[in-house]
């Protein structure tokens, strides 16, 4: 007997704005000028809110922080295409993420100056804290998604990771069980090639990560996550989908961490400038920048007010964030379970807390 | 009132409250059309559906992250894990995400589910079947640990559990499964969270144990006038019932098959030595399992404190 094929594999990769800021004619449409201006306001946002919090762990201000520089395309166009009733499941590089679905940015700052308030998502929204493990929250969001299956709500979940996470057990078992159940949830997988000194090529000998879904039984894709229109196109059609109960997608947003790991990280010790500058000639906002003047929806002005619009709510989002009371002490105990034990009263009126 | 074991009774639980709660959803390896390895949810797939029972793939991991996002969603899974030696796999899981994220968000989530695992010595499996690893649990802030040791409570407690705000674990005595048989009442009945039981009154001795190894604690004290408390909540666990006992009595010793060192009767010992030393009229004592891995069959019976180490304690608590 031959061998025979019992299996094919296709691994798709979407761009709708090229680097050049041209966009393809057939699949522009499917995302309206007016959606790709307000991801347009909303990066130029994302990327005054990252600007803003490196320099204030600069100035001891806030503590370790995770930049998103180059990502915003990935974060913004993804994030969007959400609606308020899907749950979102960030990792801690998701800056943009939560500034597009319009989570108080100073509850964000509160939070990287180490407040856990400002994890304490607004009723309105359902963003879970962020996971600060790599990788662990997908079967999270997998559970979420599953969960409204059986509720019979007509939602999805996503969720955010890195391609670091892909490597974990966590990212595997949760979206097996995505597949074997047909759960409504997006994997986002923000590919920006490095996991802190790890390169892309290094964590996995696959040719993408988007081809990992296959194993699952469903469909992955690889977008430019460095053009937000397919980005933003990807994930409403897997939200689509999701949603009339076709099950899970994996979107892999090939994009750029242009910045270090973290405000603790030196990326100049594993990585080439020419590297870095190769990408940042490719950064998300220039390509729009050129399509919108293509469009005539550009202009030096129009950008110029944008970001200063930007600059002033988040000024006005860190005043709010420094001005806030310090938590109250008993805090740290009062949420560890729906009541408090008869040992942590104890501990409580010891310390002279929460009377 | 029927004579239920604790297989029976925790099925039992698993029926009334699925019956109560429709978000009641049980998840594992086998637990549909096989009812569990143990058998413990027999015939809750046929009465609740492929919705409710739902057999997972073999993945501890995925079980129980799924179910913190099921639960953080609104269903309430009760997850069960094979034995307590496959549930390392998830201890991630557990620890850094279901026992915090309460904490995380300041109460805007939660993960209300319940772990069920199969722990302890005494019926000869393979390795890796036999853990009684509570005490990793009991250390960490955030989650619950029961152990019943009846079938009444086993009933009432599983029940409590299910109906608890917080991630509960929920650690079967499997050599105990079907070795006792006892009435447990038909309806609802619950057996609170956090509360310790005195299986017997006494006057010159206190023994705290949980599980399995409170009937060997008891079967050893014939013969001795003690007072003998099922602690049956690990976490968070009844301390004044603990002193209570000790003030009257003098002396304590703890038994339990898990690892003497860090193990919970250190935490047990502990607290008496801070609240209440000066009613001790001897040492505290811990009858427990040997600084080593949890043996297979042959040497099984070596490994769990034996009637005679536990007299032993308790007759060296009485020369004082």
């Amino acid at each position: 007997m031959p061998l025979e094929i019992i299996e094919k594999i296709e691994v798709k990769r979407l761009q709708i704005i090229n680097e050049r800021g041209e966009a393809d004619p057939e699949l522009i449409p499917s995302v309206s000028d007016e959606e790709i201006t307000r991801c347009f306001e909303a990066m130029i946002l994302a990327r005054v809110f990252n600007q803003r919090a490196l320099s204030l762990q600069r100035e001891g201000r806030i503590g370790t922080y995770a930049s998103i520089l180059g990502q915003e395309a990935s974060q913004v166009g993804s994030a969007r295409a959400f609606s308020d009733d899907d749950w979102l499941f960030p990792s801690f590089r998701e800056s943009g993420v939560l500034v597009a679905k319009g989570y108080p940015m100073w509850m964000l700052y509160r939070y990287w100056a180490g407040d856990e308030r400002g994890m304490k998502c607004p009723e309105g929204l359902n963003i879970f804290p962020m996971s600060v493990p790599v990788g662990t929250h997908v079967p999270h969001a997998m559970g979420a998604a599953w969960a409204m299956k059986l509720k019979g709500h007509r939602k999805a979940a996503g969720v955010y990771f890195g391609d670091g996470g892909s490597s974990k057990g966590d990212f595997h078992e949760g979206l097996n069980f995505a597949g074997v159940f047909k759960a409504p949830v997006v994997f986002l997988c923000q590919n920006n090639q490095w996991a802190i000194s790890v390169p892309r090529s290094s964590q996995t000998a696959a040719k993408t990560i988007a081809q990992k879904a296959s194993a699952h039984g469903f469909e992955g894709i690889q977008v430019d996550g460095n053009d937000v229109a397919a980005v933003y196109k990807a994930t409403k059609d897997a939200l689509e989908k999701a949603k009339n109960n076709g099950g899970p997608t994996l979107i892999e947003c090939f994009t750029y961490r242009l910045d270090d790991h973290t405000t603790s990280d030196d990326a100049s010790r594993y990585r080439s400038k020419e590297e870095v500058e190769a990408w940042r000639a490719k950064e998300p906002l220039l390509r729009l920048r050129l399509y919108l003047e293509k469009i005539g929806k550009w202009t030096k002005g129009y950008e110029e007010s944008v970001t200063k619009k930007a600059e002033e709510s988040v000024d006005a989002e860190i005043k709010k964030a420094e001005a806030f009371p310090p938590p109250d002490p008993a805090d740290l105990i009062r949420y560890t379970y729906a009541e408090l034990t008869l040992r942590q009263k104890k501990e409580m009126k010891e310390s002279g807390w929460g009377s | 009132m029927g004579k239920l074991n604790i297989v029976g009774a925790i099925n039992s639980a698993l029926f009334e409250e699925m019956g109560r709660d429709s978000d009641v959803i049980i998840i594992g390896e086998d637990v549909g059309r096989d009812g569990g390895v143990f058998r413990v949810t027999e015939g809750l797939l046929e009465r609740f559906g492929p919705d409710r029972v739902i057999d997972t793939p073999l993945s501890e991991l995925g079980i129980i992250g799924a179910a913190v996002g099921l639960a953080a969603y609104g269903m309430k899974p009760v997850a069960e894990i094979q034995f307590m030696g496959f549930l390392y796999a998830g201890l991630e899981q557990i620890f850094s995400h279901a026992a915090r994220i309460r904490s995380r968000s300041r109460g805007r989530f939660s993960v209300p589910m319940v772990i069920r695992t199969p722990y302890g010595i005494g019926i000869k499996p393979p390795e890796l079947h036999s853990e009684s690893s509570e005490a990793l649990f009991c250390h960490m802030p955030g989650i619950k640990v029961v152990v019943p040791s009846t079938p009444y409570n086993a009933k009432g407690l599983l029940k409590s559990a299910i109906r608890d705000p917080d991630t509960v674990l929920f650690m079967e005595p499997s050599r105990l499964y079907r070795s006792i048989k006892a009435d447990v009442p038909d309806g609802d009945y619950v057996v609170p969270l956090g509360r310790a039981s005195i299986l017997q009154e006494g006057k010159d001795l206190t023994v705290v144990s949980w599980g399995t190894m409170l009937h060997k604690a008891a079967e050893a004290a014939e013969g001795f006038d003690a007072e003998i408390i099922d602690l049956m909540t690990l976490k968070p666990f009844d301390e004044e019932a603990i002193l209570t006992s000790v003030k009257k009595t003098g002396r304590l010793v703890i038994v339990h098959e898990a690892p003497r060192i860090a193990g919970f009767g250190a935490e047990v010992a502990a607290l008496v030595a801070e609240e209440a030393i000066e009613y001790l009229k001897a040492p505290i004592l811990r009858v427990a399992g040997f600084e080593a891995v949890v043996p297979m069959a042959r040497l099984e019976d070596f490994y769990m404190p034996s009637l005679e180490r536990i007299k032993k304690a308790y007759e060296r608590v009485m020369r004082y």
